[in-house]
């Protein structure tokens, strides 16, 4: 694994969608480059050129018109419809809409509250089991019924989400108190989690490496202290992880009686 | 020159005639021009200490968990500032920069002032709703700043007061809520004032198309306060009873806090804050810009000499923005899960509102074109608006796009975007209003020396204050953290924050010549010659300076549009009938 490389611009990306967000990013501002350095020089001509001196007199007639800025708004005009029908638009469906498979997929939930990040995987059923508010103490953060056949295998995991590389992985997003923001700077994902719904998301790691989570919505003292992990892994090592997630939790003889390998 | 008929020997004769007693002349006073001042005085302090509370919060920022050197102990036993007082000053501070600094300053003080000047009215069509206007944004300052000594101190929830979060928070959020409450009831009154005076008190000859740029400014900014203050006026009260009457109109079921469920019945929804909020807290940015673009027109106007480039375009712009401002308010809320039409509306929108901004800045970019250019201190100041108001705008176009808006939203790219418009953008603006209008309210000039020092100082620090916001957003680092060290990619842009706290300093230390020139000026400042000192051809110019009591003792009349220079010179004043 190796240490993303951080600094004053955007910070590594190892999503699949990142990429494009990412031109989008720099697309935009070459183009408000352009704008303000074309404007800039205008403006500083112009400070120049017609400053009151003598001998010097504004043209006061008023009739003069310029036909090149009507040009330029145009395009710009035009431009930014191009950017927001074949980019901004299609890659938010991408994004936000067009989930992949989820046999396909490893599904968890995520739940935030004060000031940490549950993670919560359906274990090998693909189940999740029950959640029951008075079931919630320090040790059971979202309320897990255990004694749901569903919820027997579901793995807790807190503040650290464990993913493999190179498959789709969906988070279901919620909020126990107040509203927070799953935000994953490296793989160019944000999302509100917000109380009473449940929002899908959906990504796609392309390396191997330990990343951050972090909270992007104010959400009470400890907003900065609401930092998670995401580990990507090789396929071998997240089964690895998983097996002995499952050992711990239903001893050696029931996960011996399971086939290794597949989880899902 | 003509306009110099009315001398302020006038004024003083005239004054006599209103003998009024001191608390009924400048303390419960009906007069405009007092109300003015009284909001403009108000809206400084409330600027200084919200820059102050900043102030402090950077030093947090640059230096994490050290102790604020000389005044920290003021604060906390160990002089190291407090994530709870780090939240509370960071949510007074959006609150009173925006609420009781900027506003007041814009609307409440420079529209007081000079609209009624401008359309050459005597006073304010509803003299005494304008006393209590100016009286209840002084109980709403009041009930804000008395909040920090609430037993857990004021709002700590952001000034955008998201619930659950304002609703679970401790009681310095009820009293943000009853503030909240007094300052909207104030704009309502100040904006139907507005509106009646700029339109029905016009003197005879002052059509629509001939009112100066800054009335068309106010009167846009008064129908956006008047249409969109009253949602969040409601929105604050419906906060209000789920904090302290047990309603939930924004709370879910299942809420559970600190893993005790809470007590409430539920069934309410979060998002519907975030729409009544933002449905005010969009076209309150255009609050914030409009009256500094009308400002700014004037004095560009004034100072090269020739009519503004394109005045109905300017004009035709000015309200349309005012309009397409109702329709954007939900690109603040793309990462709430926001499906792919609606999201496309929003994003639509706001690229539309994007080209009647454009065309503000390129009318005054033209009207340059031509020019002879005077650089007063109010001109430098108008002149610094318009790059700092373009990288404001630009640096919008990635957050109106939702694609790009993933990664930045709720960074300090966000922050750096909305504080390019508004600190070098409008309070630029505000500061060569001040400049600009001080021989009109005091009768004297300020220190051209003091007020050049304190232009290139602010100049140079303000954007280092707000430049590197744009590359710690780049980064990826979220906003309103107490530390960002903590995180790995915060770390890394962590010297950023050096640069900007040590900029927001010498930013404050230039604001001091600022102070002590308007101070002293009023006494010690060189005297103006005539009415009109730096060749002005709207109203406000044919009165004395200062305006006596009702402005303008023999009636005015307008004769032509306003900002027409004639060759030579010579002035062609609006209220002069020769040329």
């Amino acid at each position: 694994m190796e240490q993303p490389q951080y600094g004053f611009w955007l910070p590594p990306n190892i999503s699949t969608h990142g990429a494009e967000i990412d031109s989008l990013i720099s697309t935009l501002h070459w183009f408000m480059a352009i704008l303000f350095i074309g404007w800039g020089i205008y403006l500083i001509y112009c400070l120049i050129r017609f400053r009151a001196r003598p001998g010097h007199e504004a043209d006061v007639s008023g009739n003069t018109h310029f036909l090149i800025p009507k040009y330029i708004e145009i395009a710009i005009v035009i431009f930014e419809a191009g950017l927001l029908i074949f980019f901004a638009a299609p890659i938010w469906a991408k994004v936000k809409k067009n989930f992949p498979n989820e046999a396909e997929s490893i599904v968890v939930k995520v739940t935030s509250e004060q000031f940490a990040w549950t993670i919560h995987y359906p274990g090998r059923d693909g189940k999740f089991g029950q959640l029951k508010t008075e079931l919630i103490d320090g040790t059971n953060p979202v309320g897990l019924d255990r004694e749901d056949p569903n919820g027997k295998d579901d793995i807790l995991s807190p503040n650290i989400l464990n993913i493999p590389v190179n498959k789709p992985v969906i988070v279901q997003l919620t909020a126990k108190d107040v509203i927070h923001s799953f935000s994953l700077p490296v793989m160019r994902v944000k999302q509100d989690a917000i109380p009473g719904m449940t929002i899908p998301l959906w990504f796609q790691a392309t390396q191997t490496g330990k990343f951050e989570i972090a909270c992007a919505q104010l959400c009470g003292v400890g907003h900065t202290q609401m930092r998670g992990f995401f580990n990507v892994m090789s396929q071998e090592e997240y089964d690895t992880w998983f097996n002995e997630e499952e050992k711990s939790l239903l001893g050696d003889a029931e996960s011996a009686t399971q086939p290794s390998g597949e989880n899902q | 020159m003509s306009n110099d008929t009315h001398n302020h020997s006038h004024s003083h004769s005239h004054g006599g005639a209103h003998a009024l007693p001191f608390w009924r002349k400048y303390i419960f006073s009906t007069d405009h021009k007092t109300i003015g001042l009284q909001y403009g005085i108000t809206a400084i302090f409330f600027l200084l200490f919200g820059f102050g509370l900043m102030l402090l919060m950077r030093w947090q920022l640059a230096y994490p968990k050290q102790a604020i050197p000389l005044i920290g102990k003021l604060f906390t036993e160990d002089g190291v500032l407090s994530p709870e007082l780090y939240n509370q000053f960071g949510a007074m501070h959006g609150t009173i920069m925006v609420f009781l600094g900027v506003v007041p300053l814009a609307v409440g003080a420079f529209g007081n002032y000079l609209v009624p000047l401008q359309v050459g009215a005597q006073d304010m069509a509803f003299p005494k709703l304008n006393m209590l206007s100016y009286w209840a944004y002084f109980c709403g300052g009041v009930v804000m700043l008395g909040s920090f000594f609430s037993p857990n101190g004021a709002a700590a929830s952001g000034w955008t007061s998201y619930p659950p979060l304002a609703v679970v928070a401790d009681n310095g959020q009820s009293l943000w809520l009853i503030g909240m409450v007094f300052l909207i009831t104030s704009s309502l009154l100040g904006s139907v004032n507005t509106i009646v005076t700029a339109i029905q008190l016009r003197v005879k000859g002052l059509s629509f198309m001939r009112w100066p740029i800054f009335v068309w400014a106010q009167v846009t900014t008064a129908f956006l306060l008047l249409l969109a203050f009253p949602p969040l006026e409601a929105a604050g009260v419906l906060q209000l009873m789920d904090r302290i009457a047990g309603t939930s109109f924004f709370l879910p079921s299942g809420l559970v806090v600190s893993g005790e469920a809470l007590k409430v019945s539920g069934g309410g929804n979060p998002i519907l804050w975030q729409h009544l909020f933002w449905f005010l807290a969009h076209p309150e940015v255009y609050v914030l810009i409009l009256p500094a673009v009308g400002i700014v027109g004037e004095i560009i106007a004034v100072n090269t000499k020739k009519p503004l480039y394109g005045y109905k375009t300017l004009v035709y712009s000015l309200v349309f923005l005012g309009f397409m401002s109702f329709i954007v308010w939900a690109h603040h809320m793309f990462m709430t899960g926001m499906g792919v039409t609606m999201s496309t509306f929003f994003q639509a929108t706001t690229m539309i509102i994007s080209v009647p901004s454009v065309i503000i800045l390129t009318t005054y970019l033209l009207t340059l074109w031509g020019a002879s250019i005077t650089y007063t201190v109010p001109m430098l100041f108008a002149t610094a608006f318009l790059p700092m108001f373009a990288i404001g705008g630009l640096t919008g176009l990635p957050l109106g796009l939702t694609a790009s808006d993933i990664h930045l939203h709720d960074t300090y790219y966000v922050i750096g975007h909305f504080h390019y418009v508004v600190a070098p953008g409008t309070l630029f603006a505000l500061m060569a209003g001040v400049y600009f209008w001080y021989p009109k309210i005091t009768g004297r000039f300020m220190s051209d020396t003091l007020g050049k020092i304190h232009f290139w100082l602010s100049v140079i620090a303000i954007n280092g204050v707000f430049m590197p916001m744009f590359f710690m957003g780049m980064a990826g680092v979220s906003r309103r953290l107490y530390d960002q060290t903590i995180y790995a990619h915060g770390a890394a842009a962590q010297p950023l924050n050096v640069i900007m706290s040590v900029s927001a300093w010498i930013l404050a230390v230039a604001q001091l010549p600022f102070l002590y020139n308007m101070a002293t000026s009023w006494k010690t400042g060189k005297k103006v010659d005539s009415n009109n000192p730096w060749g002005g051809t709207t109203l406000e110019w044919a009165a004395s300076s200062p305006p006596p009591h009702e402005n303008f003792p023999t009636p005015v009349e307008v004769y032509r549009a306003p900002y027409e220079y004639s060759p030579n010179k010579k002035l062609l004043p609006q209220f002069v009938q020769e040329a």
